[in-house]
């Protein structure tokens, strides 16, 4: 007996959840945007304290991670089951070494006292306070997006690798993926705004 | 998958994104060690854009999808252009 599917279907509900983040992170973009223009001096001067290359190895990361979770879907549609768990493993290493980089960018601050609530901040002139504030709040929601991406690709990889993912039925490593590349497409967009405005 | 034709990317068509994604990052960090000015921010933006684009076009298969998902994201960048808009006509009439 066939089983009743509509895999456009549920990549349009993927894609419709995809619009909502693109407004989510929109928005925080839009505050960035107008605050960016107030104060233009104060966001430079506070920028100097970001590592850009930090910044610059993480974008690297991700756009590998990409890449191998686009491929794993073509391994899947080749029925190389094999290799798409290689890569979807490749997607899953970039993840980690995203988010040791991050472990290190932050715990660096936070030892230093520049965290949002911190006596250091108060001290800041308020521009500086708005940047490293969005700073924190931007990377963050950025971070519980990745994991979360994280945490269902490892599912879609342990489907494939069990033949719960087969070359014709693989719309939850499609969407995990799509999900994955949205992580990659704010990274975009937040890289050169936050790190490279010095 | 039954009634729809099922397009497989290559992996050497995702290998030249990647590094076409690559050398755009190199790209955007080399510009900011010219002195651009007032500029600076929309060639970054520019850059981000391209970027953008290609992921959404290859590594998310709008290329490949029914132009309904296509005319969607359309529109929702619309959505966006217009909240920007409107929020700095707000800002300029202050």
């Amino acid at each position: 007996m066939e089983e009743h599917r509509d895999d456009i279907g549920a990549r349009l509900g993927m894609w419709i959840f995809i619009f909502t983040e693109i407004l989510l992170f929109g928005g925080l973009f839009l505050v960035y945007a107008v605050m960016r223009a107030g104060y233009s001096a104060d966001f430079h001067q506070a920028a100097h304290h970001l590592n850009a290359f930090i910044g610059a190895v993480n974008t690297l990361v991700l756009l590998v991670s990409s890449a191998t979770v686009a491929m794993s879907i073509t391994a899947v549609q080749k029925g190389d089951s094999k290799k798409g768990v290689i890569l979807l493993l490749v997607t899953l290493v970039c993840a980690g070494i995203f988010l040791v980089n991050k472990y290190f960018e932050w715990g660096h601050k936070i030892h230093i006292g520049l965290y949002p609530g911190s006596d250091l901040m108060l001290t800041l002139n308020h521009g500086s306070v708005m940047f490293f504030s969005l700073y924190f709040f931007m990377t963050g929601l950025h971070m519980l997006h990745l994991v979360i991406g994280a945490i269902v690709l490892t599912i879609a990889m342990v489907k494939v690798k069990s033949g719960a993912i087969t070359p014709n039925k693989y719309v939850l490593l499609e969407n995990g993926g799509l999900y994955w590349h949205l992580v990659d497409l704010i990274w975009i967009f937040l890289f050169p705004l936050l790190y490279l405005i010095t | 998958m039954t009634a729809e034709s099922v397009h497989i990317t290559s992996y050497r068509t995702y290998l030249w994104v990647l590094i076409a994604l690559l050398f755009l990052t190199f790209v955007t960090i080399t510009v900011t060690w010219i002195d651009l000015s007032a500029l600076t921010v929309l060639v970054a933006l520019v850059i981000a854009s391209v970027k953008a684009y290609i992921v959404l076009t290859w590594f998310m298969h709008l290329k490949y999808e029914s132009s309904l998902f296509r005319v969607l994201v359309i529109v929702v960048l619309a959505i966006y252009a217009l909240v920007i808009g409107l929020t700095y006509f707000d800002y300029l009439l202050r």
